[in-house]
């Protein structure tokens, strides 16, 4: 039980500062549930953040598939309610205090000052991507493909994916 | 002017938009939303999209919450939630349970990699495109770089260096207006 509060506690405190989206904070979801109290392997985290991305629906829910495969259903729970607890109480307050533009100057402050940080975050997290699948230079190759690709197409992500479990099938990471 | 819809019509808008969006559901929420059933204008779901950007938390999730709330009020925006979460939640859950029982087959794991090397790609891929954006002046770009040296390099704990940047960050947009 403990344990369920500490994981609920830790998402909702990453939930409350994942401005820009909760890409940016899965390092820190690494972090925790990987590096500090393994209840998942460095290949189980980036396993389902992959898997995720066949799923319709918000990317963020790959956090629903994390919290399952660290603690089950509990720990899914855990770690669904924490990202999107925050996320709701925020929205809802925005909308009763009928806020509607994105220009006040604390609201730049926040969107233009925190932008280079949440980047930064959201760097190092395709960073920790890439590590977890081993030095492989097929695997950076590949994920240099799908960066040109995602870049300089319109095609749809589940394609590029879909290339990617072929290519790896294929033995090129 | 205050124009309602019943938490079904929302719920049922909401669930089409979860259920259809693979690849990314901002592009439904706007095809949806704007174009199809004209519950906003093109702007008013930039001006949301661009409220979502600094509240914590899912964009598109953020913009859900809000919307449902206006055509609903609370039990509107929970509507809403329930719709776009319900189908995918669904199916996650298969593809936990798929992955607990398979994850052992050599070729699922040969498959998980290439998803993830591509799946990395594509999420530098959003971050590179965003960062084109930014202005340039050494000062962002140093927030970039120290934010991703403490959390990606150094690993330190994100809440801490965000603690310790942001104030700096802000400030240093506040005082440029």
């Amino acid at each position: 039980m403990t344990e369920w509060l500490a994981l609920f506690w830790h998402f909702l405190l990453l939930g409350s500062v994942a401005v820009g989206g909760v890409s940016t904070v899965m390092p820190d979801m690494h972090r925790y549930v990987v590096d500090e109290n393994a209840m998942v392997s460095s290949r189980e985290f980036s396993d389902v953040y992959a898997l995720a991305q066949a799923a319709p629906g918000p990317n963020a829910l790959w956090v629903t598939l994390l919290g399952l495969q660290a603690r089950g259903a509990a720990g899914a729970l855990a770690t669904t309610l924490g990202i999107l607890i925050p996320a709701t109480v925020f929205s809802l307050i925005a909308s009763a205090l009928h806020a509607r533009h994105a220009d006040t100057p604390l609201a730049l402050a926040i969107r233009r000052g925190l932008a280079p940080v949440a980047l930064g975050f959201m760097l190092a997290s395709g960073w920790l991507l890439l590590r977890s699948i081993g030095q492989s230079a097929g695997g950076y190759a590949l994920a240099l493909l799908a960066l040109g690709v995602a870049m300089g197409t319109r095609l749809n992500p589940l394609w590029v994916m879909a290339a990617g479990a072929i290519a790896g099938i294929a033995g090129v990471v | 002017m205050p124009d309602t819809r019943s938490a079904r019509e929302i719920f049922v808008t909401f669930a089409r938009i979860g259920a259809s969006g693979f690849g990314g559901v901002n592009y439904w929420v706007r095809r949806i939303l704007v174009q199809e059933k004209r519950w906003i204008t093109d702007r008013e779901y930039l001006e949301g999209l661009a409220l979502g950007q600094i509240i914590p938390g899912p964009n598109v999730y953020n913009l859900t919450v809000m919307i449902g709330y206006r055509f609903g009020g609370v039990r509107g925006a929970f509507a809403a939630v329930g719709g776009l979460l319900g189908v995918p939640l669904a199916v996650l859950l298969v593809l936990g349970l798929l992955y607990n029982r398979y994850s052992a087959l050599p070729v699922l794991q040969h498959a998980l990699a290439g998803m993830t090397a591509v799946a990395a790609g594509l999420l530098l891929a959003n971050a590179v495109s965003l960062a084109a954006a930014l202005p340039r002046r050494a000062l962002p770009w140093s927030f970039l770089l120290l934010a991703f040296i403490g959390v990606g390099v150094l690993r330190w704990p994100l809440l801490w260096v965000m603690a310790a940047l942001s104030p700096f960050a802000m400030a240093s947009v506040w005082r440029r207006r």
